[in-house]
């Protein structure tokens, strides 16, 4: 039992919003040493599993090309693109996203999206591009909404587009373990089992940015109200005062 | 040969440059913090192959311990608003170009690179193809943008560590994961929780059985941060034994249905780092947990339709 002492440490550090990279940090020093480590294996362990996995780190690679790109006025194009589209709203602009992310990943093309690559320099401009033109100025919370929702189209595409393709690593996965078992399957019929979640999680993650829009709507118009309710205000106090 | 060391090499060299940037500019009040944090991890890059165990544990340490005490994102924009409007103008969808060299080449590169030999020898790594494609697509696509664009020299790592230092330590957040990761399996706490699982978790009946999978794989990614971990774990615990052997589950369902309800838990914990708190940081949210608040309701209810989906189609009829 003492190891899961790893996993209190992660709960509660989380929990109390430290620094993640301390909590996990000591999580796996934690973890190590209550498993019967000496401190110095525990550190080399933890340096040799950090420096074998650096292949996660390649994304990074791309921040230079959008950096100057981004400094050129990509993202003010990006919206002035989507601005022109009347039809675009955020919504749909991310429900477009979905689709090409989860079908482009259902025929192996993971590559094809990510957060570096496409969220931050075109999906998100684009979707608040479409709320700004729809829905004029936006509050800072309803921008972080979008560009939330904008990040969970890219996951949500790409985990639940990828497992329809055999060749995909947790296809090889499931089917390598079940061998060790004893059991033999074909990729492709596991793959066809992904289908119906595939479906269903464009159904459902669809719906719901369709819903954002929805939600826009309303907040600018209770937004639009608001200002109507202070310029009242502010007249009948004026005249208040006049009066008196 | 090109192997991943060489993407590497490309790697410490950016970051090194981030370093160099941050230890240069005087108005920044983690001036010798951020540039301590992205010299290490430079280092790391160039020479972490060479380093012994230990001496790179006591560098992510020192990182760990610099991030700890607070890094700071520059807040000055590189070019001002009304150039970026104009250049957007003056460019148009032009623009678009060198973003899109980096998905299309990283394509066709692991498409062709690894079928590439020269006397024999392969040209790139057969195991590393993607990642390799990834790195030579990047700076094809910076080269791409310097011709076209022709910004002041130095740009590209002005822009790199403005971009990098936004996202700050979350950058490295999924390699310490990784590590994290490591020390669980050695420790066994799979093992333990598999026995914590099948202890508790209701399993009278087939229905139950396959809920009991089916969020037990979720919840244990959650924990893991990762579905791939959590797999081996609750299919031998659970899958196998019971939903399988016990009340003939059909294998290929359960399994499917099985990982794709762990992706339902990836998408709700931060332990998933790359996938949740890397774009929090990237897109510049306040709310380090916004993206994973944003997923929560479509992961409860995908979670759902797998559970029903593995009820209704997993047992013989």
């Amino acid at each position: 039992m003492l190891p899961l002492i790893g996993i209190l440490i992660v709960i509660v550090g989380f929990a109390l919003r430290l620094n993640a990279l301390l909590v996990v940090t000591l999580a796996g020093l934690a973890t190590g040493l209550a498993s019967g480590q000496s401190l110095h294996d525990v550190i080399a362990a933890f340096g040799h599993a950090f420096v074998e996995s650096r292949y996660v780190a390649i994304v990074w690679l791309v921040l230079p090309v959008i950096g100057v790109v981004e400094r050129s006025g990509l993202k003010e194009r990006a919206r002035e693109v989507i601005g022109r589209i009347r039809a675009a709203t955020a919504g749909r602009v991310l429900l477009v996203y979905l689709a090409l992310r989860q079908i482009t990943a259902a025929l192996g093309l993971v590559s094809l999206g990510g957060h570096a690559q496409m969220v931050r320099p075109l999906v998100a401009p684009m979707a608040e591009g479409a709320a700004d033109n729809a829905h004029g100025p936006l509050a800072e919370s309803t921008r972080e909404r979008i560009k939330a929702m904008a990040a969970g189209a890219d996951n949500v595409g790409v985990f639940f587009g990828e497992d329809v393709f055999v060749a995909i690593g947790s296809i090889l996965l499931i089917r390598g373990f079940l061998e060790q078992n004893g059991i033999l399957v074909e990729p492709l019929h596991l793959a066809r089992w992904a289908i119906p979640t595939a479906i269903a999680a464009f159904v459902i993650h669809g719906t719901r940015l369709l819903l954002l829009d929805r939600r826009l709507r309303r907040e600018s118009a209770t937004a639009a109200a608001d200002m109507e309710d202070a310029l009242e205000t502010s007249e009948t106090f004026r005249q208040g005062s006049a009066t008196t | 040969m090109i192997r991943l060391e060489a993407i590497y090499w490309l790697m410490g060299l950016m970051v090194g440059g981030v370093a160099i940037v941050n230890a240069l500019d005087s108005r920044s009040h983690t001036r010798w913090r951020n540039t301590i944090f992205w010299g290490v991890y430079a280092v790391i890059f160039l020479l972490g192959t060479r380093l012994g165990d230990f001496t790179n544990g006591v560098l992510v340490l020192l990182m760990v311990a610099t991030a700890s005490f607070g890094l700071s994102s520059s807040t000055r924009e590189s070019a001002t608003a009304e150039h970026r409007i104009f250049s957007a103008e003056r460019w148009g969808n032009r623009l678009f170009v060198p973003v899109l060299v980096v998905p299309v080449a990283t394509f066709l590169g692991s498409l062709l690179l690894g079928r590439v030999s020269i006397g024999g020898t392969p040209l790139v790594d057969p195991k590393q193809v993607t990642q390799i494609a990834l790195g030579v697509a990047t700076v094809l696509a910076l080269l791409t943008a310097l011709v076209m664009l022709r910004p002041p020299i130095h740009a590209p790592i002005v822009e790199a560590r403005r971009l990098m230092d936004s996202v700050g330590w979350a950058a490295v957040l999924p390699q310490s994961l990784a590590a994290l990761g490591v020390l669980f399996a050695s420790a066994g706490v799979g093992k333990i929780i598999a026995t914590l699982a099948t202890t508790y978790l209701p399993l009278g009946t087939p229905t139950a059985a396959v809920a009991a999978y089916a969020v037990g794989m979720a919840l244990f990614t959650i924990i893991m941060g990762n579905a791939f971990a959590a797999f081996p774990v609750m299919t031998a615990g659970i899958g196998l034994p019971l939903v399988v052997q016990q009340y003939h589950g059909d294998v290929v369902i359960v399994t499917a249905i099985g990982m794709l309800s762990g992706f339902c838990g990836t998408l709700m914990t931060p332990m998933a780092a790359n996938f949740n708190i890397v774009p929090a940081a990237l897109l510049e949210l306040r709310d380090r947990y916004g993206v994973i608040k944003a997923q929560v309701p479509t992961a409860l209810m995908l979670l759902a339709v797998n559970i029903a989906l593995l009820t209704y189609f997993a047992y013989p009829r």
